[in-house]
């Protein structure tokens, strides 16, 4: 039952004081650092932003601003929490929840350190316990971060919903409409992992990747990396597939009518969102906490016991996406609506599913002990075959719209 | 109360009263009860006939019933209850300022649009009769707030005309009204470019187009003591010389813009999104442009090479080398790009006015229309006499009327002014052209998307301090 339900290993059996308060305090953790990650994100970001647009950004409260979250978030606490005359009461107070618990939820999943020298796996010890660094770590764990991250859709699409008002019931059509598409082409991507890692624990994924040449990203040949980071952006609402806030033309969309706290539950679960993707993309594709290493030199950070050196690691590795998240919210305008549509059906699905198809041709092929290169040309034929076949659709249907009469 | 209901009653009443009833049906009262706003509101066009079509879509462009009706044609019959009016506007991050849009949504797609004006509205044409002409230059430049110094040059010409001087304005003063026209023209781009970028969702545009414009608004300040509004350009010639180092000054902005606007290229038309969002968007052919009375480079961007610079030359421009920039589709690409080269072109013309510059005087030695330095009125009663008449009753202009078009960054602006032989205009009227483009909107807006709507918005580069002025 243990591992189905992901209860910590140390919990088995018989039930002892010592565990019991590890995993409690490793909640505690998983909660405060999530909390303070976000914090700092959103003056990571507001710095790192500021300092791309020539401007200085916040830098009054604290050191280097950094108090800044604190202040709004504190100001946010103090306003007047107002709810539309037309709203559903029940739904629209309900929504920042939906949206902010599965934020942490997700987090729950990723490896946040360990010792990942002379074979040790991630393990530390803990008050004389062997343990990960890990809150949960579900066999199936992948699948639970894709769940989670599903469930955040409703929050955001009842929010718009239960406003009762139009500009933010536009934000939700469109929030429903993006994330939909775009988990299929998320999901796809991640099959991609699984298949050449041959599990969906996080932990497992993570300790499979032990040099650079071993990182999913190489082993699964770069596509499904990018595709990953496109859905994944598109999933985070982010720029340049914010057009669920789009406030140029939705004023704010789906939380148009939030205001005090619980539009700070939105704007904290956004944040939380992007570190947790950042990390997920990190965990899938570039060996989580793994120390950096090129073939059998692994890098050494000085000074810090190796028990906390994966955390430093992870911490780096994901400071670089989060840099990247921000990096296009300052560069790139925002998609279309039926722009980001075609993104997402027309290439990235197709896109990713060939892929993964590939993969398994060449996994099937190196199970049955196929010439490596007439399996990948066959496969590569195949595709093409059926790209052909899909534009020849993608034409045919067009024509019959052009016919119908319809002109948009 | 809600827009939505008043779409039900609107509807009801659509088939049972004529549509061009004189008298106000119920709709009418209650709409006005519940905004006060009279006919500002749009119905859905499910309850449409084909007279109030007409109306709408075809009378300006001088259409048949038959072809407003396949114009407006977009979904052969729109399911009424599918149909979204909203509101967009006067408060809206995108709109510009004060511009109100009623807009019929289907999903996302804009079925019709309708812009409401009368905001920002502080009768300032109606101001313009109470003050005299040495005043007036302070009320015309707050209508453009983006290009004063042009809304200030038309009205000086205007009453220059009237006061039969523009003939003997001095040189100098010619060629220093165009030097701060074209750097008004690159500042007012600029903006259009920041605003722009800020309306697709490139939001650091907006921080690059500011800075830049900054640069020109801090010449502007050396210059005239202000950033804007600022009341240089007066009957007569300008209010001041160019300060010393003023050369200096704009070379400086010439050598540091041509970098920053490949950057720009860099950060905008140079990406796919970028173009994606705003090539084929709110297309917009030549003869609608005509008849809509377009001017600028709404205009210039269907292919019309309309510039009053070239075709009615006014100061020196007949004098100085410059290429009018056209477009070819009419979209808001072509705009955008027109805009970022006209900022080059006017770069061209500010390059020519420097080495051309000359010497002289910077206003027109009338003492009935410019005032006396101050050191004379130390030492002469006349002088004194002169001053204290000039800026207390202003100076009398014959009677008359007359109309003078410039180009400004936006299309033509015209000042009418009708002098009644007193002092301040009997009746004053701006062209505005910003004014006269928002009335191509809902052409360009017709089978859009939300998010077009907003690049068109921003295309059109409305200013809606000139529109209600």
């Amino acid at each position: 039952m243990g591992p189905i339900l992901a209860i910590d290993p140390l919990l088995d059996g018989k039930l002892l004081w010592t565990p019991l308060l590890i995993v409690l305090l490793k909640v505690l953790v998983v909660f405060v650092v999530g909390l303070v990650a976000t914090m700092l994100m959103v003056w990571f970001e507001r710095k790192v932003i500021a300092g791309m647009q020539n401007r200085v950004g916040p830098n009054k409260a604290g050191p280097f601003g950094l108090l800044q979250t604190l202040a709004d978030g504190t100001k946010l606490f103090l306003k007047e929490d107002l709810i539309p005359d037309r709203a559903d009461r029940f739904v629209f107070k309900l929504a920042p929840y939906l949206a902010f618990v599965p934020a942490f939820l997700a987090f729950a999943i990723i490896p946040l350190g360990g010792d990942y020298r002379n074979g040790n796996g991630g393990m530390v010890e803990i008050f004389g316990h062997q343990t990960r660094v890990q809150l949960a770590d579900p066999p199936v764990g992948v699948l639970f971060a894709l769940a989670i991250s599903a469930i955040a859709v409703y929050g955001i699409m009842l929010a718009g919903w239960a406003s009762g008002s139009k500009y933010p019931l536009l934000g939700s059509v469109r929030a429903s409409a993006q994330m939909v598409s775009y988990e299929a082409a998320l999901g796809l991507s991640i099959a991609c992992v699984l298949l050449v890692a041959g599990t969906m624990s996080t932990s497992g994924i993570v300790n499979l990747q032990g040099s650079i040449g071993n990182w999913n990203v190489v082993t699964t040949g770069f596509v499904p990396f990018f595709i990953f980071v496109i859905a994944a952006t598109a999933e985070l609402n982010r720029p340049p597939f914010d057009l669920v806030e789009a406030e140029q033309e939705l004023v704010g969309g789906f939380n148009t009518e939030y205001a005090s706290i619980r539009f700070a539950l939105f704007y904290l679960a956004e944040f939380m969102n992007t570190i947790t993707m950042s990390a997920l993309i990190v965990t899938l594709f570039f060996g989580g906490p793994q120390p950096v290493s090129i073939g059998s030199t692994t890098l050494d950070i000085p000074l810090i016991p190796n028990a906390l050196e994966g955390t430093v690691w992870l911490l780096l590795k994901v400071l670089v996406f989060l840099y990247v998240y921000v990096w296009f919210r300052a560069t790139l305008p925002r998609f279309r609506y039926d722009q980001l549509m075609d993104l997402g059906w027309k290439l990235l699905i197709p896109a990713s599913l060939g892929w993964f198809m590939l993969l398994a041709a060449q996994r099937v092929g190196e199970d049955e002990g196929w010439d490596r290169v007439v399996v990948t040309t066959v496969t590569a034929l195949v595709l093409i075959g059926g790209y052909a076949l899909m534009q020849l659709a993608m034409k045919v249907s067009r024509d019959n719209r052009d016919r119908d009469g319809a002109s948009f | 109360m809600s827009i939505a209901e008043n779409d039900t009653d609107a509807v009801e009443n659509d088939e049972t009263v004529a549509v061009d009833t004189v008298e106000p049906g119920p709709r009418e009262r209650t709409t006005s009860a519940l905004t006060g706003e009279g006919r500002q509101e749009l119905s859905s066009r499910a309850g449409m006939g084909a007279k109030e079509l007409l109306r709408e879509v075809g009378a300006v462009l001088r259409m048949s019933e038959s072809e407003a009706a396949a114009l407006a044609d977009i979904e052969a019959d729109p399911d009424e209850d599918q149909t979204m009016i909203i509101n967009m506007g006067p408060q809206h991050p995108s709109t510009h300022g004060v511009l109100r849009l009623m807009l019929e949504l289907q999903g996302e797609t804009v079925l019709r649009c309708k812009p409401i004006i009368g905001y920002l509205h502080t009768g300032m044409e109606k101001t313009g009769e109470q003050l005299t002409y040495m005043q007036g230059g302070t009320n015309v430049t707050r209508m453009d707030y983006l290009s004063p110094l042009n809304n200030e040059l038309a009205f000086s010409m205007a009453v220059e005309k009237l006061l039969g001087i523009d003939g003997d304005i001095p040189e100098r003063a010619v060629w220093m009204r165009m030097l701060l026209s074209e750097l008004n023209r690159i500042s007012s781009h600029l903006l259009f470019l920041a605003t722009n970028g800020m309306d697709i969702g490139a939001v650091s545009m907006m921080l690059y187009g500011w800075r830049e414009r900054e640069e020109v608004l801090r010449f502007f300040q050396k210059v005239t003591g202000l950033r804007m509004n600022h009341n240089f350009i007066r009957p007569g010639g300008l209010a001041a010389d160019l300060p010393a180092g003023w050369r200096d000054d704009v070379l400086d902005i010439l050598e540091m813009l041509p970098g920053r606007l490949e950057e720009y290229e860099i950060l905008m038309n140079g990406q796919p999104i970028w173009r994606e969002r705003l090539q084929g968007v709110g297309v917009i052919t030549a003869r609608e442009a005509l008849a809509l009375g377009t001017s600028g480079p709404i205009l210039r961007s269907t292919g019309v090479a309309w510039d009053l610079r070239r075709d009615m030359p006014y100061l020196r421009y007949d004098q100085v080398e410059f290429d009018v920039v056209i477009g070819a589709h009419g979209d808001a690409y072509d705009r955008f790009a027109i805009r970022l080269n006209e900022i080059r072109e006017s770069m061209h013309i500010v390059r020519q006015v420097l080495d051309r510059m000359p010497k002289g005087d910077f206003r027109v030695q009338n003492k009935k229309v410019t005032p006396p330095p101050r050191a004379r009125i130390d030492e002469s009663m006349e002088a004194l006499i002169h001053h204290f008449k000039i800026f207390t009753e202003g100076f009398k202009v014959p009677e008359g009327e007359v109309y003078v078009g410039i180009e400004s960054p936006r299309g033509e602006i015209g000042c009418y002014i009708v002098s009644d032989g007193s002092s301040n205009p009997y009746r004053m009227h701006m062209r505005a052209p910003s004014f006269v483009n928002i009335q191509a909107m809902p052409h360009m807006m017709r089978g859009g998307m939300v998010a077009d709507a907003v690049a068109i918005i921003s295309s059109v580069d409305p200013v809606l301090g000139e529109v209600d002025r």
